[in-house]
């Protein structure tokens, strides 16, 4: 032992109890702190969901007491910023329905498509490869889709359907069926691979084929999965923004038309908001009611999947 | 058993194998679509918009001719945007999943915080642009700036953030948390010795895919309130004399990437929808080498970390 090791021996037997003493509640304190600002910070997100609907009750209300509830939901013409206004939900809500309705009968088949032969039948390498693309395919920003819906799709559309106006429901939900496709095939595939491998086993003793353990085993076991899958896609067509904003034009239209122009309510909400309006205006307090309209459809869509999920999960 | 029967039993079995065709046929066609879509969308881009790419166009700010407009005020204000805001979300994000995974009791509160973080993730973008309007534009009179941008895009990101922390640090086994009360550790030490460090390439992971879809993202910023046409770079973010940092550029007016090819792809004029174009490519390369990034990173982790 040199003589080094030995003071510092002293130096910490002498300061330990002291500093320990000192040094405790110190400690405890700063413990305590530290987890009260990170409970802060997981409260925050808390904090935006209470914002958002403070935010978007408070502007809206003031537009209600403007228009009255019951016109706001039959009325069928959209014109808030005209000198005759009329303020009826319909034409908003028909135009994000339809779009909906498109991008989902291309996402919903092809993504499940995709799903079950990534989860049942692709070799493992081709897995691999195959889930970077598809997540990147779900990283390419919105606006980029709404120039290739206008600039591309549309064009070739027209060729196929003569008459077919430049802006127009039909192509911006092909597009944004596309675009929800990662988002539906990688969900499916998540549920269905966590189908455990018994029962395929079992499907295999029994002399079923690929296919037919697909079809019949592994798909109505992941059915709540699935279903969960596609409700969110739902929630993300009702949402979509850039897509309908670019290629289906601005203008609110009462139709079931996948061929007419039509704006939804996404739509609706950036075109106001690229003018100047003022403040406090009726056409201002229009884009807080339009989306609280907007938030309250995904949010039940997402409740509606939440629960699903909870209630037909297959417990194995 | 007769030779009729079992050759009723092939064509059964012939028949079923056939499905197995068809469908391996139908996925392979369902993939090789999003393939498809995801080179075309870029051969694309690179046809219309690759002859713009000039040193000009980085350089050049909103002009009435097609040719002489650039994307200089929009890329300088995605930079600044996205400061504000992975200043914002990283430590909030990042705190928040740390509460999550290592202090949070299970009890309503937790479950409660849970079930929104998820609900959160559902709300559409420009429902995130309505509330950045109403509570930092006016509510908190920060003005249509480069701050409520980056602050609103933040809010948007948070989600992201909050998951990946969590995925990441759920991976750490618990015997390292042990071996670190053992020696003596308090919770934090543990914490900001051991788990933050193993966990933070996971956590980089999920930052870079977080940030890469705020730079995409159009609707919110659009309702926040873009500027139509910015003429000079924002104020400089440093000064001569001490602290040496300036805050004006926080209170200035801003565009992004997303938005001026948004403003060029609904101009009636042919020309600007070829800017469009080129700014186009600039976004989808730049969103596509972060994601990349993050997924090679992703690869990295699982095949090197052996716990």
């Amino acid at each position: 032992m040199n003589v080094s090791s030995v003071m510092r021996g002293a130096a910490l037997s002498e300061v330990s109890p002291a500093m320990a003493v000192s040094r405790r509640p110190w400690g405890r304190f700063k413990e305590r702190v530290i987890e009260l600002l990170l409970l802060l910070a997981a409260l925050s997100s808390v904090a935006i969901t209470v914002a958002i609907m403070v935010i978007l009750i408070k502007e809206s209300w003031t537009f209600f007491q403007h228009v009255p509830l019951w016109d706001f939901l039959t009325d069928t013409e959209w014109t808030p910023l005209f000198d005759n206004p009329r303020y009826g939900i319909m034409p908003l809500i028909s135009g994000t329905l339809v779009s909906s309705a498109v991008a989902l009968s291309i996402a919903i088949p092809v993504g499940t498509a995709i799903a079950l032969y990534l989860s049942e039948f692709a070799p493992f390498k081709m897995r691999e490869a195959a889930k970077p693309v598809l997540e990147l395919l779900a990283a390419i920003p919105t606006v980029v889709y709404g120039y290739f819906a206008f600039l591309v799709v549309t064009p070739l559309l027209q060729q196929l359907i003569p008459g077919l106006p430049g802006f127009n429901l039909l192509s911006a939900g092909i597009v944004m069926g596309i675009m929800i496709i990662p988002y539906v095939s990688s969900l499916s595939e998540d549920a269905m691979r966590a189908v455990p491998m018994h029962l395929r086993e079992g499907s295999y003793a029994m002399g079923a084929t690929r296919f037919q353990t697909a079809w019949k085993v592994v798909t109505p076991a992941a059915f709540s999965g699935l279903a969960a899958s596609y409700i969110l896609a739902i929630s993300r067509a009702v949402g979509e923004t850039m897509v309908v904003a670019l290629a289906a034009g601005g203008q609110p239209n009462l139709t079931w038309s996948p061929l007419d122009p039509a704006a939804t309510m996404t739509a609706y909400i950036v075109q106001v908001s690229q003018g100047d309006l003022p403040h406090g205006s009726i056409g201002y307090q229009s884009i807080f009611a339009v989306g609280l309209t907007l938030l309250l459809i995904t949010l039940a869509f997402n409740i509606l999947g939440y629960w699903l999920r909870k209630r037909y999960r297959e417990v194995y | 058993m007769e030779p009729t029967a079992v050759a009723e039993i092939r064509r059964l079995i012939a028949k079923a194998k056939r499905w197995d065709l068809i469908f391996s046929l139908v996925g392979l066609l369902a993939l090789s679509l999003a393939v498809t879509v995801l080179v075309g969308l870029f051969v694309n881009l690179v046809w219309d918009g690759a002859p713009r790419i000039t040193t000009e166009f980085f350089t050049n700010f909103s002009s009435r001719r097609a040719t002489s407009a650039g994307i200089a005020a929009a890329w300088v204000g995605t930079l600044l945007v996205m400061l504000v805001t992975a200043l914002t979300a990283v430590p909030l994000g990042v705190a928040a999943g740390i509460y999550l995974e290592e202090y949070a009791p299970k009890n309503w509160l937790t479950g409660l915080i849970e079930i929104n973080i998820s609900n959160l993730a559902g709300v559409p973008s420009v429902v995130y642009g309505l509330l950045g309007l109403g509570l930092f534009v006016y509510l908190l009179g920060l003005g249509q700036s480069i701050a409520a941008a980056g602050l609103t895009l933040a809010l948007l990101i948070l989600p992201i953030v909050i998951v990946a922390t969590r995925e990441a640090i759920r991976t750490i086994p618990g015997a390292i948390r042990e071996g670190a009360y053992a020696l003596g550790a308090t919770k934090w030490q543990m914490v900001s010795h051991h788990i933050i460090p193993y966990s933070s390439a996971g956590i980089l992971t999920g930052v870079i895919i977080g940030l890469a879809r705020a730079i995409g993202e159009t609707a919110p910023l659009i309702t926040v309130g873009a500027a139509v046409a910015i003429f000079s770079y924002p104020s400089s973010l440093f000064k001569g004399d001490f602290p040496f940092l300036s805050f004006e550029w926080l209170r200035e007016s801003f565009t992004v990437m997303p938005i001026q090819m948004f403003q060029w792809t609904s101009r009636p004029d042919q020309a600007f929808q070829v800017n469009a174009a080129a700014a186009g490519l600039v976004l989808i390369v730049l969103t596509l080498l972060m994601n990349g990034f993050a997924i090679y990173l992703r690869y990295r982790l699982r095949k090197n970390i052996k716990w």
